[in-house]
Order: C-alpha cells, then sequence, then structure tokens
C-alpha cells in the first residue's frame, strides 16, 4: 500500500482499488489540499479527470466514513518519478454536484473539467471557463447523467420496445 | 461615376445571429477574464500566480489592433474537423482557442448500453489511425476486473498487431505532416507504405481500420498462415524506406527551417498541461508506458525509448520517425519469440466456443448463445488501465455495477488532452507555423471528441 503523502489533510479515507492503485476519498473541503499534497509529494501530472453519475448503482464498494452521493469525480494522478499512480475519488454531490476546480494546480484539468461539466453537469469552482466543449451550447441538458433519454430507432421490429 | 449603383450587401439579422460567437468561442480580450485570457494566450504555470512572459505577448493589447478569425472545422490542415479560433496581429497568433465536438457521437454514452462482448466495436472507433490501442487499453481493463489470465500467445500477438499499429499509425502522421509543408511526395509514399500494414490487418482481423481484433480474454482470430513471411517484409521494406524519409526531409533545408525551432515546449509547461506521448519525450522526459509502466510483454523485447532535447516541431518529427524503426525492432522480436499456443483464455464464460464445437456440443451451444445475447457478467468494481499509443497515455476508466454492460466507460484520449498544448505553442508564431503546430501534436478527432 502506498502511504499518504505526508502534508495530507487529515481524516481521508483510503482503499486499495483492483489495479493496485490506492484510491483516497477525500470530502470535498479536504479535495484541493488533498490534491496538493500529492503534487507536493512528486505526482507530477494530471492524467485523468472524469465524472461518475452512481444514480442507478448506489450499493458500491466505499469505506465506511464515507458518504456516498450521486455524482462523484475521479482523477487519476500519475508520478513519473516513483513510477506509480493514485486516484482521488471525491463525492460531488446529488442535486448540484460541485467541487473545487483543479485548474491552479493542473492546468491540463481544464478540458477534462469542462468536459466534466458538459456531460455530467458537475460545476467546478474558480473554472476560467466553464462552458460546454462537446456538446453544442444551446444544449439542454447532460448526456451523461443515468436519466438522460438515450432516445431510440425503432428499426427492427414493428412492436417492440426499445432499449428504454 | 455617380449614377453607377454600388450594391451593399444587406446583411440580415438572423444570419448574424447564426454565425455569431457564443461562450465556447474566442472572445474579445474585455469580455474574457484574466484567468482565461492567460490560459489563451498559453501561460500555464501558474504555481505562483498567473505568470506571463512580458516579452513574448502583451496584455494590454488593445481589441481594436487585432483580429479574430476562424480556422476550420473544414480546413484541410486540421485533420479532420479541429476549429481553431486565432487572435491574429497581422500574421503573428495572440491567442489560440480549440473549439471542438464537431465529431462527438457520445461514444462513452454508448459503450453503457453494449456489453462487453460488443464494447470493442465502439472502442476502436475512437482514435481511428490506432484501433489497436483502443482494444487493447479496454480489453485490458475488463481482465482486469474480470481477474482473467491472457496466454502467451495472445499476449505476444497484441503486441505484435499494436506495434505494426504505432508504424502505421506514424506513418500517416508523416504522410500528413509532409502534405501540411507541402512535401506532396511523402504523402504519397507515407500512404503507401501504410497499405502493407493494412494488408496484413486485413488478412489477420479481415479488416483494415476497425479491427476489433483485440478482445477480452485474448484476441479474436490466430495469425493467418505464413505470417511471418509477411511482417518480414513489413519489417524490411518499411525499415529500408524510413532511410528514404530521411533523405528527403530531414536533410531538406526547406522542411528544416520550418520545423527547427518552432513551436517549443518545455518539459515543465508539458507536464502542467497533461501532456504525453511524442510531445512529452521530445520535451527530454523519458516517459513512455512501454518501459515504465510495462504492460504485455514489453518488459521482455529490447527497445529505446526516443527523446528530444529542445520540444520543438523537429525533435517531434524526429521522434516519430525513430519509433517507427524501434517499433519495427520489436515486431522482429516479436517474429522470433512468438510462443505457440492459444491465442485466447479458454475460460467459457468469456470466450465464445469455436464454430465447430456448436453443432455437437449442449453446453458449447448455450455457452454461444448467453454470450452473445446477454453477454459475461463483469464483478463490480473499478479500474483505471493505461497504455501508450502513438499519441500519448490512452487510459480507460470502467466502473462496473456486476452486469454484462461497463457501468461508466471513460476513455482518456491523449489527443484530447495534448490538444491544450496548442494555444502555447502557437503563441507568438506565424499563421504558417500554426499549421504545422497542429500537425506536430497529431490531434486525432474522433479520439478528441469522441
Amino acid at each position: 500500500m502506498i502511504p499518504l503523502p505526508p502534508m495530507a489533510p487529515p481524516g481521508v479515507a483510503t482503499s486499495e482499488s483492483l489495479a493496485s492503485d490506492l484510491s483516497c476519498f477525500p470530502t470535498p473541503d479536504a479535495y484541493v489540499a488533498l490534491v496538493r499534497a500529492f503534487k507536493d509529494d512528486g505526482f507530477e501530472l494530471c492524467a485523468d479527470l472524469c465524472g461518475v453519475d452512481y444514480l442507478e448503482h448506489p450499493g458500491r464498494n466505499l469505506p465506511d466514513s464515507v458518504v456516498p452521493t450521486r455524482f462523484e469525480v475521479v482523477v487519476n494522478l500519475l508520478s513519473l518519478s516513483k513510477r506509480q499512480r493514485v486516484r482521488v475519488r471525491v463525492q460531488a454531490g446529488d442535486d448540484e454536484p460541485r467541487v473545487a476546480s483543479l485548474f491552479d494546480l493542473y492546468p491540463g484539468t481544464e478540458a477534462m473539467e469542462r468536459e466534466a461539466f458538459d456531460l455530467f453537469g458537475i460545476l467546478f469552482d474558480d473554472h476560467p471557463d466553464l462552458t460546454r466543449i462537446l456538446m453544442p451550447e444551446e444544449w439542454e441538458g447532460h448526456p451523461l447523467r443515468k436519466d438522460y433519454a438515450v432516445g431510440r430507432v425503432p428499426v427492427q421490429f414493428k412492436e417492440a420496445p426499445g432499449p428504454r | 461615376m455617380s449614377d453607377l449603383h454600388v450594391r451593399s450587401a444587406e446583411r440580415p439579422d438572423f444570419l448574424t445571429v447564426e454565425t455569431s460567437e457564443g461562450a465556447q468561442g474566442l472572445q474579445a480580450r474585455d469580455a474574457t477574464s484574466t484567468l482565461e485570457l492567460g490560459r489563451e494566450l498559453g501561460a500555464v504555470l501558474r504555481a505562483n500566480g498567473l505568470t506571463l512572459d512580458p516579452n513574448d505577448v502583451d496584455l494590454e493589447r488593445r481589441d481594436d489592433e487585432t483580429m479574430i478569425i476562424n480556422m476550420g472545422p473544414a480546413h484541410p490542415s486540421t485533420h479532420g474537423v479541429l476549429r481553431l479560433m486565432l487572435e491574429l496581429d497581422g500574421e503573428f497568433v495572440l491567442r489560440t482557442k480549440p473549439v471542438i465536438g464537431y465529431l462527438h457521437t457520445g461514444m462513452e454514452k454508448t459503450g453503457e448500453v453494449l456489453t462487453y462482448v460488443q464494447g470493442g466495436t465502439n472502442v476502436t472507433r475512437m482514435d481511428y489511425l490506432s484501433p489497436v490501442a483502443n482494444e487493447l487499453s479496454y480489453s485490458m481493463a475488463v481482465e482486469k476486473l474480470l481477474g482473467i489470465e491472457v496466454p502467451e500467445r495472445a499476449v505476444w500477438i497484441r503486441m505484435l498487431m499494436a506495434e505494426l499499429n504505432r508504424v502505421a499509425s506514424h506513418l500517416v502522421w508523416m504522410a500528413t505532416n509532409g502534405m501540411d509543408l507541402g512535401a506532396t511526395s511523402m504523402m504519397i509514399y507515407g500512404f503507401r507504405e501504410r497499405e502493407l500494414i493494412l494488408a496484413f490487418f486485413e488478412k489477420t482481423a479481415g479488416l483494415r481500420l476497425n479491427l476489433n481484433y483485440v478482445r477480452p480474454g485474448g484476441v479474436a482470430a490466430d495469425l493467418p498462415d505464413g505470417w511471418q513471411d509477411d511482417v518480414a517484409i513489413i519489417c524490411d521494406t518499411i525499415f529500408e524506406r524510413s532511410f528514404e524519409y530521411d533523405q528527403l526531409l530531414t536533410g531538406q533545408p526547406i522542411f528544416r527551417q520550418r520545423m527547427e525551432g518552432v513551436a517549443p515546449i518545455t518539459a515543465e509547461e508539458a507536464l502542467a498541461l497533461g501532456v504525453t506521448g511524442p510531445l512529452l519525450r521530445s520535451t527530454g522526459v523519458p516517459w513512455d508506458l512501454r518501459r515504465t509502466m510495462p504492460y504485455l510483454a514489453y518488459d521482455q523485447v529490447d527497445f529505446d525509448v526516443i527523446v528530444g532535447t529542445y520540444g520543438d516541431n523537429f525533435d517531434r518529427y524526429a521522434i516519430r520517425l525513430n519509433e517507427i524503426r524501434e517499433s519495427i525492432r520489436i515486431v522482429r522480436q516479436c517474429l522470433e519469440k512468438m510462443p505457440s499456443g492459444d491465442y485466447r483464455s479458454q475460460d467459457p464464460k468469456v470466450t465464445p466456443p469455436p464454430r465447430a464445437r456448436i453443432g455437437e456440443s449442449m453446453e458449447a451451444l448455450i455457452h454461444h448463445f448467453k454470450l452473445f445475447t446477454e453477454g459475461f457478467a463483469v464483478p463490480a468494481g473499478e479500474v483505471y488501465s493505461a497504455i501508450e499509443s502513438p499519441r500519448g497515455e490512452l487510459g480507460c476508466y470502467l466502473v462496473s455495477d456486476g452486469g454484462p454492460k461497463p457501468y461508466r466507460l471513460h476513455v482518456r484520449a491523449p489527443s484530447f488532452v495534448n490538444l491544450q498544448a496548442v494555444p502555447l505553442l502557437m503563441r507568438g508564431g506565424s499563421v504558417s507555423d500554426a499549421i504545422t503546430v497542429i500537425s506536430t501534436v497529431d490531434p486525432i478527432m474522433g479520439e478528441v471528441d469522441r
């Protein structure tokens, strides 16, 4: 198990995930502090940031102290010097998901956060340009949410219902 | 002259509204926040506040001195449907903003309604120049969740195909890059050599482009008879011809002047922006997941990680050219060391039975039916698997709720992230350099927009 960095905020729950990366579950308040601690500890690159909507899968495996919410933001950090990965999973909220932006720490998260905003409606505080990136500007709704209808093309059978 | 009627174009209001730029586009300077302005100018290292290089582009420029123009999405040099909005002072680029989404087809959403068996057909279409890398990243994520081992032969076949695909992808890059710089003969040669590899893909997988060849549990089919000869010919031909490209481009003064010292990036900037792949290696950071975090059997083959020094266009060109040679070196070792055995896992829950068994075995029939109607269930959990695609770190973040379809499929597309380096690279350059920047960053729009 990779230890947490020395400057990490107290009370961050961790667990060893399948990919043998360390997973951390900070509260939204401790989120930026934890990522900063990792950055200071040699995690130079923010490899990935994405949102997940757990509307239809609420009973996921989490450490006991973590209160699951509908939306989760998953950040994958990479250390080139130590050749390690860690995963930071922060519970973003239910109705109006909102977390702080990592733009100050890793400017490369700019497009990824815009994508998470566009497709999930997760708001990122202090993001310089939180606009839609993949969908057209006037688009309504956030397509990767689980309650967003996928639409269907009835082609094969006359009376059969579509996938949703 | 007074009776000459001058026609003035009536510009209807609706036309102006239709074409006006919304928030996604590049705004006038006074409508842009300092933070965003700094990003568009390419000042990214904000560890200690917004730092702009005062010698480079001044912040105090007024809007009436500059012009915002639109490049793309249908510009021939944008390699697809990339749209760039450029703020120009005469010929020089001040600010840049890539506007993407023109090829967005919701592949991550589609991935949630396809079973794990069908998923390969979806991901293979993301980065259409290196389909094997997409399938590999996806399959490895599924296999990690399933906890199954892939037979050794399948591992080596995957490596062989992935490296051939890297060669093909870099050849297309060489071709289009040559085209952008006016070296049209390179264009023809690059596509000519790639054809050899595509023909081999067709022989092996049945398809030339979107292979769906690497699947969870192994690969779709064994290598065809006589594959050793085919691969040996491909290796010899392309290795030999790579020196012709050298003669054609590397020593050519016009090419060098367009490439050398143009659009440099430092290692610090590249890391801050999350840039990976040849772009990161051109700055001198020896980061190649094949070497630093080995997957498949990359720890059992010899190859060099090519790094540059200056991080300019020429380094990026040289890295890709030499990676073609290194990939051929790996392919030759695959040729020697290819083990015998199964090309896919024999777990009947994951691998469909051979066609011949279906007619004689009830169990095989059931497995076949279950696999292709309902798919196989994958234990609940989440996993991130990353590989080195020709463009950088290609990651697949997969969440499973225990059912036969991914609960969430997210692809960390290297082109999508690398595109963020474009404003920085273009700052202060001329419009003709902008073309080379797009080319050497090598964004694949299918992957950027997914």
